[in-house]
């Protein structure tokens, strides 16, 4: 069960640990201050407020995309490892590696992009990678997808010791899950929620990986070996088997520091519980098997395949609504807790996560998905999750342990109004993009009618919002991170910090 | 009624209930509870957490059978039998669409594929509004069935992003009255 000692010691960071989080979260904070530049900048494009030629927005697009994803997965991997070292033995070396890979792999993107011209998106659907019409050619695109093969096998390597260290000391992956209380027995309220959730991504996130690595190999082979033709229907499939599980991986690492803060805040235990571990575990198979709603459009793809993405889709949201905004709002209820930055995070982080899927599931019902598809409701669902949920876990954590190596929970005057920025800026771009794909107005254009544009220029504006308050709190962060770690003993009990 | 307003409404009703429930539970944390308190809420929070499960249960079966009972996508290896068939081909930047009028008030069967990269063949009705959309697929033929209620000048959109000239890869449809007029 997770400590209610605000800063417990067996939290604190050795040398070369501290070294190692502060690079992740430092590297993760930058990153995102660039991809929304870079993504506040296409959206003023789109809003006839700047002029970018079509290339570079799509130059631009390639990079936001593939930048923010792999952003996202690299600070909430630091989440995941904060909190999981705890219970199991994580190696350092595999922390390391992960990072060197990753940033060996972002500089491969960087380059096919930036020099080599690169602009199929993240996506690199077959076979658009190779028909770059003159703008970029097919070693661009071998370049492109090296990338994502560095960063695979990165996060790989630190799945693969997480799997080691979970197993020796709960013996399989299906014990650690919690599997064998499901139906029955004395469940352990010391059974970390780390673990459970550590173990579900670590199995649904090597199997999307896995499925990246084969069409990467594959669309690799074709870039070589052109005679050699793919199926773009498998090549599809595969694709968003592997980015819906990336990036779907991001919000169950990141949920982690929500389990494990939160009751420290509230000054309440926050167990583990039968309904709990009922939801992971059906949050593991629906997570793996979900992918199919992003291929409700591609109407040659078996019948059974597109009911499986709707009910699915749907299905997802019960662990979400009644189990961990449910857990989350009554861990809270009437708990005294006191208002500081990782509080306000954190439960806000649960809002968007709860209120995010409600246009998501929306999007995965096949005849709602006839008129909303490609459409830019599918950014709008996405970023309330990302920006106002996963963003909001990983700056919990974030402002959390700076609160640590200061002795106290981070709430100054300028986090007061930075906040509140970030609320209302996130809000407003959500919402921009949600009304403009109620609308109709496709994503991923970058030249757009005159119609489309008072829900771009609502959108950029909200943007700025967004990036002014983002600035603050990477700024704000990173002195934070590397001030002197405290010393002495682990000071705030979780009692002050609920008032 | 148009069917995005609907679908609008519905999202915004449901997060709305979403942010109520959150709006007020934030009222209550700062609010600190006695200990009879505490173990009466947790009852009533057992309680309402499995309403709230029933209540999204029966929203799931229901919503599932309402949306799929009757399969929204046509049978792709079947005689569709439409009395009118237009053949579609997608490819780096333009569409092909013949023929190019069509009649309303019968259906219309689209046969949908890419010579190329993929694509998005979505109508727009002349209100600025997606009336209909599949995907353009090299190796694959998608096809859309689609009864248009109105004459006017309906816009094809490419909806997938295929490269440089995505956005303007658009072109017209005629939709005239029945009989051609």
């Amino acid at each position: 069960m997770a400590s209610l000692t605000l800063y417990p010691d067996d939290e604190r960071l050795a040398g070369g640990e501290r070294a190692a989080f502060n690079l992740y979260l430092i590297s993760a904070l930058a990153l995102f201050v660039l991809m929304m530049l870079v993504g506040l900048t296409m959206r003023m494009a789109q809003a006839k407020w700047l002029s970018v030629p079509p290339n570079l927005f799509y130059e631009l697009l390639s990079m936001h995309g593939a930048g923010m994803v792999g952003t996202m997965a690299l600070a909430t991997t630091a989440v995941m490892w904060f909190f999981l070292r705890k219970y199991v033995r994580l190696h350092l070396w595999a922390f390391v590696a992960n990072y060197v890979l990753f940033m060996l792999g972002a500089v491969c993107i960087i380059l096919s992009i930036f020099v080599g011209g690169y602009g199929a998106l993240w996506t690199f659907l077959y076979p658009l990678p190779v028909r770059g019409m003159g703008l970029w050619t097919s070693d661009t695109a071998a370049l492109f997808m090296l990338g994502y093969l560095l960063i695979g096998v990165g996060s790989l390597l630190f799945y693969l010791d997480g799997a080691a260290g979970i197993i020796k000391v709960h013996g399989n992956l299906g014990r650690a899950l919690g599997l064998p209380w499901l139906f029955g027995g004395k469940i352990d309220p010391a059974h970390p929620k780390a673990v459970v959730a550590g173990t579900m991504v670590i199995i649904a996130n090597s199997l999307g990986i896995l499925a990246g690595a084969v069409v990467l190999v594959m669309s690799l082979i074709n870039i070589f070996y052109p005679t050699v033709l793919l199926n773009a229907l498998v090549a599809k499939n595969l694709i968003y088997w592997f980015g819906h599980m990336y990036i779907n991986a991001t919000i169950y690492m990141g949920v982690i520091a929500v389990y494990e803060l939160l009751p420290r805040y509230s000054g309440k235990p926050y167990p583990v519980s039968r309904p709990f571990l009922w939801s992971w575990a059906v949050s593991t198979l629906f997570v793996i098997i979900v992918f199919p709603h992003h291929l409700l459009m591609d109407f040659a793809q078996p019948r059974w395949l597109a009911i499986i993405g709707q009910v699915v889709s749907w299905g997802a949201g019960f662990p979400v609504f009644v189990v961990t905004a449910y857990g989350a709002l009554s861990n809270i209820n009437r708990s005294g807790m006191r208002w500081t930055m990782p509080s306000r995070l954190m439960v806000l982080s649960v809002f968007g996560w709860a209120a995010g899927i409600v246009p998501a599931i929306m999007d995965g019902t096949i005849r709602i998905n006839l008129v909303m598809h490609n459409t830019q409701w599918v950014p709008g669902h996405f970023h309330f999750y990302l920006l106002l949920g996963v963003l909001a876990m990983v700056l919990a954590l974030m402002f959390h342990e700076i609160g640590s190596r200061a002795h106290a929970p981070p709430n100054s005057g300028a986090d007061k109004l930075g906040f509140p920025i970030y609320l209302v800026g996130g809000l407003i771009f959500v919402f921009a993009f949600l009304d403009a794909g109620h609308l109709s107005v496709p994503r991923r254009m970058a030249e757009h009618l005159d119609a489309w544009t008072p829900t771009d220029r609502l959108g950029s504006i909200g943007a700025i919002l967004v990036v002014l308050a983002m600035l603050y709190f990477a700024v704000r962060i990173t002195v934070g991170l590397l001030r002197a770690p405290r010393l002495g003993a682990s000071g705030v009990r979780a009692q002050d910090a609920a008032g | 009624m148009i069917f995005q307003n609907v679908v609008w409404t519905l999202v915004l009703v449901g997060m709305g209930l979403v942010a109520v429930g959150f709006i007020y539970v934030v009222a209550q944390a700062g609010k600190p509870a006695d200990e009879v308190a505490t173990r009466k809420s947790t009852h009533t929070a057992h309680v309402l957490q499995a309403w709230l499960f029933a209540v999204l249960l029966v929203g799931f079966v229901a919503g599932s059978w309402a949306t799929l009972h009757r399969f929204p996508i046509p049978p792709q290896h079947a005689e569709l039998g439409a009395p009118q068939v237009v053949e579609v081909v997608g490819r780096q930047w333009s569409w092909q669409i013949t023929p190019d009028t069509v009649q309303a008030g019968s259906t219309v069967e689209f046969r949908v594929t890419s010579a190329d990269v993929n694509h998005g063949f979505a109508i727009y009705a002349p209100d600025g509004r997606i009336v209909a959309q599949t995907q353009a697929m090299p190796g694959f033929t998608n096809k859309l069935l689609y009864a248009f209620r109105q004459p006017g000048t309906y816009t094809v959109q490419c909806l997938e992003y295929c490269g440089l000239a995505h956005a303007p890869m658009r072109t017209t449809i005629q939709v005239v009255a029945p009989g051609g007029k």
